[in-house]
């Protein structure tokens, strides 16, 4: 088999027992990338970077004590601060910055001698969930089953392209409200967003602070529990960043969850979802039945409003967020003409750095923040998201354990098929995994069968909070039952 | 609620975001629509619940009010599209 197709497991013990290098296998990542021109993934590339850690990471595994993630070659979502390394958040706004800084995420990859092979692309701020707002324009899923070329979901569809097609052996990924779940379900892999608090956001670009968080996107449960753990810490400058120690991950895939709860929350069961999403849904549940769990029906009677909810609390974030982008300390400044001043410096430099997409966030979080709609608009949603956490608190403390439903409510979608469409209709397709990030919860998609067309569909699992370990050994039972083993073929 | 156009105008430029006078009436348009849309928010009975300020009941923590970081200045300016003796530079700001 190819180095790049490797899983993360495979590849540790591969290097332990010195059947392969980090080199050999970076070697075969890179040239694999640099074949791979299509899919538009990979957009900053760090070769000289990626063989110079991989000779360390050689050096270092024949100590004998290297950490699991050693030699393992990753893509970075651009939304990471990479020191020295083109940051740009997919966006023209941060045209040309280059940190210098590393986040704390990357750092932690690094110290444990991970591989950077380079800067993946995504939506334009993490805002979209088509990765067609990326100022590199679309990347293009590597599952083909027409003439069609298709989205591989977003925000994180640069980081799920890149796996799926083994350009890399896992990366990384962001989730604000389905950003790694639903590009990881649209493209055959395995993501999972961890309870708010436990990965740092420091040095990630911030889109929504209360909302966002990193996470890997793997071909394996089991390499989500690998890296994983290496992601996480407790870090003094993101002061979210929950201070718990970070449990071995991997060492809670028992493959054992009887007697373990799983709840079906019937508000899930959407008027009009296609019958395929549904027939996924009841073998996913069949699954976790045979293998000795009790399932349970339950109620979330908020879920219908946690999109609305999302579509104020986010862009509200975002708003005051991306007022940093003013011209001024990095990135792109408006060439001024005889006579404007500094107001027209910024609103020239905002409305040519912010795409279509994020000029329409950030003015829909200034309008709801403004004077006057303040509590309509903003503090009501804060309130319903008090609401939508409180339901799922009631399920947990019934004793469920974990909750089962759709990772999406469709397959992936044609580049250009939602061009014409309202934006809202876009933003539905966080319908499934936007509840997740409003209640803090950890959430896994995991890829569980292909649709009548060939492509690939995922269930979500959701946890109680600070239980990735017990989320991810569902996850693992599901993976081994559903045996999802499809790749795309190659095209590009 | 509907967005008109003089609204429009003043949340982009709130926002700081320069929108030609041409492109005014689609952009009240598609913020109406995102509105009408979040208006199912009315239907929630939310008396006597308090708003959400964190997801995870932590307190943040306290350190001492020191200088901890710091001291470089060049690191600092090395992304900015205009610095000169060590500030950043933009367009006169005080008469």
């Amino acid at each position: 088999m190819s180095l790049n197709k490797l899983t993360i497991a495979a590849a540790r013990d591969a290097l332990r027992s010195g059947d392969v290098t980090s080199v050999e296998l970076t070697e075969a990542c890179l040239s694999e990338i640099e074949g791979a021109g299509a899919l538009n993934a990979f957009v900053h590339k760090t070769p000289e970077i990626a063989l110079e850690q991989a000779k360390a990471a050689d050096t270092r595994i024949k100590t004998g004590d290297a950490p699991a993630m050693c030699g393992i070659p990753l893509g970075i979502k651009d939304l990471f601060a990479t020191k020295g390394v083109a940051t740009q958040a997919a966006s023209n706004i941060l045209s040309g910055f280059k940190p210098e800084y590393e986040s704390t995420v990357t750092q932690n990859l690094w110290d444990a001698g991970a591989v950077m092979l380079g800067k993946l692309s995504m939506d334009e701020f993490a805002m979209g969930s088509s990765n067609e707002t990326a100022c590199y324009g679309p990347v293009v899923n590597p599952w083909k089953v027409d003439e069609r070329q298709l989205t591989p979901g977003g925000s994180s569809g640069g980081s799920a392209a890149a796996v799926a097609a083994d350009l890399c052996l896992a990366a990384t990924g962001t989730d604000t409200g389905g950003s790694i779940r639903q590009p990881a379900a649209f493209t055959g892999i395995v993501g999972i967003k961890p309870t708010y608090g436990r990965v740092s956001r420091w040095g990630v670009v911030a889109f929504a602070s209360s909302l966002d968080q990193a996470g890997p996107m793997t071909k394996s449960v089991r390499d989500a529990a690998i890296m994983l753990g290496t992601m996480c810490s407790h870090d003094p400058k993101d002061s979210t960043s929950a201070d718990i120690p970070v449990p071995d991950f991997e060492a809670a895939l028992t493959g054992d969850i009887r007697g373990k709860k799983i709840g079906i929350p019937k508000e899930y069961r959407l008027d009009g979802m296609p019958a395929e999403i549904g027939k996924l849904w009841d073998d996913g549940i069949a699954m976790l039945k045979d293998a000795g769990a009790e399932i349970v029906d339950i109620s979330l009677p908020h879920t219908k409003y946690a999109l609305p909810a999302y579509y104020v609390v986010a862009p509200a974030e975002a708003s005051s967020n991306l007022a940093r982008y003013d011209g001024v300390r990095y990135g792109h400044r408006a060439k001024l003409a005889a006579g404007e001043g500094i107001v027209d410096m910024y609103e020239k430099t905002r409305a040519e750095g912010f795409g279509p997409e994020v000029q329409r966030r950030v003015m829909i979080g200034t309008y709801v923040l403004s004077a006057g709609f303040y509590d309509a608009y903003y503090n009501r949603a804060r309130k319903v998201r008090a609401l939508i956490k409180r339901d799922f608190e009631q399920v947990f403390a019934q004793g469920i354990d974990a909750i089962l439903t759709p990772a999406t409510p469709s397959s992936a979608f044609g580049l250009g098929e939602m061009a014409d469409a309202d934006p809202v209709a876009m933003y539905l397709n966080d319908v499934f995994t936007v509840t997740v990030n409003l209640a803090g919860l950890p959430g896994i998609s995991v890829p569980c069968g292909l649709d009548s067309k060939g492509l690939p569909l995922g269930l979500q699992l959701i946890g109680r909070p600070w239980e990735e370990g017990d989320l991810l050994n569902h996850a693992h039972v599901l993976e081994q039952a559903a045996g999802f083993a499809a790749k795309p073929e190659k095209w590009w | 609620m509907s967005i008109d156009i003089d609204t429009a105008r003043k949340v982009a430029h709130l926002a700081r975001i320069r929108v030609p006078e041409e492109h005014l009436p689609e952009l009240a348009q598609e913020l109406s629509n995102i509105l009408t849309f979040m208006e199912q928010l009315n239907e929630v009975d939310v008396e006597g619940v308090e708003p959400m300020t964190s997801v995870t009941p932590m307190r943040l923590k306290r350190r001492v009010d020191e200088v901890t970081d710091g001291g470089y200045q060049d690191k600092i300016l090395k992304n900015a599209p205009d610095a000169r003796e060590g500030f950043f530079a933009v367009p006169k700001v005080v008469e």
